[in-house]
């Protein structure tokens, strides 16, 4: 007994206790509770083993494959445009010498914002009635208002747009560190050697920031996957389904629904997803240092 | 191929002006060294040749065409970088060729070009290795090796060799010099050490505060500085620099230091200062020599002194002792063991001593 409080085992002890309480033991409940029907109002079904059952259900969900291929478009386009627009905010914001450091504060505004507020903001500007949007079109002769969040497609660009334009300074920030970081040398050594802004941009800038776009993009790829807050405020992922993202259709079966060993299940196959794109992104990251030389 | 002209250049960052109307004229083929203490304008003159900075004021050509509004890339000149500046994602083959790729060049000539640069500097062997797996010595030769294939009108290096030890330095510096044999292309170098400029150039030039000090070939340079500056920053050593005023004792024009010692006024020099007048007198180290182990000059002036210190650097001796109170170092050539706090006469060459006027900073 002496030899362990004097161990090192005793020094970890706390944080082993800490995580076992906030992360193990939460994971191994609802990996259990994936396996049974469990039911929110029934707590008996929590002991009901019952195998496979919910996954084999899930293959053939139809709904469920939906939310969770929109989520790949989702994810896919937003953080393709998310890295266009913060890298070209980035480059634009690194040309200039003047009020630098204001402009950079002034873009990270969206991020302070709660996401739940943005959601009303956006929902309040695309709304087909009263929407600030609708409004503004009708200046221009656009008399029969757009159903900016009942349209299928529409809802989805009206979603995507609010998650662009509160995330959007996130690559912005991280590419701006990354380009301040780049050395000059061999970009003056480009120009010398012949080479014209674009020419410079494509061998030297870019290669350098590769590492900034992947990390950028892993950060945001898990942020994304995610997303439910500010659909739930625009949308609640409908009308009927043509919105539904996966932590929609989840928290909906989880909370709504009742049905949590369902949910568990569904979280079990998304996360799949996240980590996915995680190992992606980090690949890609460890080529691109590798390219640099950086290990 | 082509001579280089500036034209009253100037060069200011903010209210700063780094170089001031400056004029010079780069002969074809000519290896020219700009020095000077850090801050003194060099680099931003070489690096407003390159098109890196802009011109404030005056005219840049190249060959007859002004460079001014010129890209980088328009000026067909090449540069060698402190930092060497590789591109680190880069094979040194196409770290090579990628200004020859830029060119858009055939796949053939730039494989050509590429290989004869490699075996100009000896580089053949990392040709497929990137530049992290390279030592200092060999990516400063890649530097080098980007720069000459491009075949340029100029070479630009600034301070290429300052981030080498001091053996590689030695090595590099001849390899440069070499290469200029080779090559035969216009060089123009930026370097603070002036025994890099002594030894490379054909004519050096040497910068202060943004203005020329003096421009000519190395001996010039050393044998007749036109400045106190120049004086004291060509030569290793440095040259000894003496405070004193002139008076007028007895008829007779003669230096008083400012710790009360008399020295004799050169005689080539008697005409050309007057009585009152604020002057340094500086002798280098090798013109004041310890009697007892060197031979008497002509023309001398003889003082005793305590040795401070001695450094014995094999074929010759630093001894360093004081003239009043400022300390000056002498050099002696015979092999011979000193002792500090010894007591050694020294015979100072009168024939060998410079005279600057302290208000202007001008050679008398």
């Amino acid at each position: 007994m002496k030899k362990f409080l004097n161990g090192p085992w005793v020094l970890i002890l706390p944080t082993i206790i800490v995580l076992t309480c906030v992360v193990f033991l939460p994971l191994l409940i609802s990996l259990w509770t994936s396996f049974t029907p469990f039911k929110l109002t029934k707590p008996d079904t929590l002991y009901r083993f019952v195998g496979f059952r919910n996954y084999e259900r899930l293959i053939g969900d139809y709904d469920f494959w939906v939310a969770f291929g929109r989520t790949v478009l989702f994810l896919t386009i937003a953080l393709n445009l998310e890295l266009v627009f913060g890298l070209g905010i980035a480059l634009l914001i690194n040309k200039i010498t003047y009020a630098q450091k204001t402009l950079r504060t002034l873009m990270m505004f969206p991020m302070m914002f709660s996401p739940i507020l943005v959601g009303f903001q956006w929902k309040y500007i695309f709304n087909d009635n009263i929407g600030l949007l609708n409004n503004f079109l009708r200046e221009f002769g656009v008399i029969n208002p757009i159903p900016w969040l009942v349209d299928a497609t529409l809802a989805n660009i009206s979603i995507m747009a609010a998650e662009i334009w509160s995330s959007t300074s996130v690559f912005a920030i991280l590419l701006l560190a990354g380009l301040m970081g780049i050395p000059k040398d061999p970009i003056e050594a480009a120009k010398v050697d012949g080479c014209n802004s674009w020419q410079v941009f494509k061998n030297i800038t870019l290669p350098f920031l590769m590492p900034f776009i992947f990390i950028a993009m892993t950060i945001r790829s898990l942020d994304v996957a995610r997303a439910y807050d500010i659909v739930q405020m625009m949308t609640g992922g409908g009308p009927a389904k043509r919105t539904e993202l996966l932590w929609t259709l989840i928290s909906r079966t989880g909370y709504v629904d009742a049905k949590m060993g369902m949910a568990n299940a569904m979280s079990y196959i998304s996360i799949f997803l996240s980590i996915a794109f995680t190992f992606f992104f980090f690949y890609k990251l460890m080529e691109a240092r590798k390219i640099l030389s950086y290990d | 191929m082509a001579k280089v002209t500036l034209e009253n250049v100037s060069k200011f960052y903010g209210n700063v002006e780094a170089v001031k109307k400056i004029n010079l004229e780069i002969k074809d083929k000519e290896f020219l060294v700009l020095v000077g203490p850090s801050g003194c304008g060099k680099s931003s003159s070489l690096r407003m040749i390159a098109g890196l900075e802009e011109i404030d004021e005056g005219i840049i050509k190249i060959g007859d065409q002004t460079v001014n509004e010129l890209e980088p890339r328009e000026r067909n000149v090449s540069m060698v970088f402190q930092n060497y500046a590789l591109y680190p994602h880069m094979t040194v083959e196409e770290n090579l060729g990628f200004s020859l790729k830029i060119a858009a060049q055939e796949k053939k000539e730039i494989e050509e070009r590429v290989e004869e640069a490699a075996e100009i500097l000896d580089i053949t062997e990392f040709l497929q290795r990137k530049p992290s797996q390279l030592s200092g010595g060999q990516r400063q030769r890649v530097a080098m090796g980007r720069a000459i294939v491009r075949r340029p009108d100029v070479f630009l290096f600034d301070e290429p060799l300052s981030n080498l030890d001091a053996k590689l330095r030695n090595q590099m510096r001849t390899e440069i010099k070499r290469l200029h044999q080779k090559v035969s292309t216009t060089i123009v170098y930026v370097t603070h050490d002036q025994v890099e400029a002594m030894t490379l150039a054909d004519r050096i030039v040497i910068m202060k505060d943004g203005i020329i000090e003096q421009i000519g070939s190395p001996l010039d340079l050393f044998e007749r500085p036109a400045t106190k500056f120049v004086a004291t920053f060509i030569g290793s050593p440095s040259m000894n620099m003496i405070n004193a005023t002139i008076i007028n004792e007895n008829n007779q024009l003669i230096m008083k230091t400012d710790d009360g010692i008399f020295v004799p006024v050169p005689q080539d020099k008697i005409n050309s200062v007057k009585d009152g007048q604020k002057i340094s007198f500086g002798f280098r180290a090798e013109d004041i020599v310890p009697l007892r182990f060197g031979q008497k000059p002509n023309n001398h002036w003889d003082m005793k002194s305590k040795v401070n210190l001695a450094e014995p650097l094999g074929t010759e001796t630093l001894i360093f002792t004081n003239f009043g109170s400022v300390e000056i170092v002498s050099r002696m050539f015979t092999p011979e063991q000193v002792n500090s706090n010894e007591n050694l006469d020294f015979s100072l060459n009168l024939d060998r001593t410079y005279l600057f006027d302290d208000e202007t900073g001008m050679a008398i």
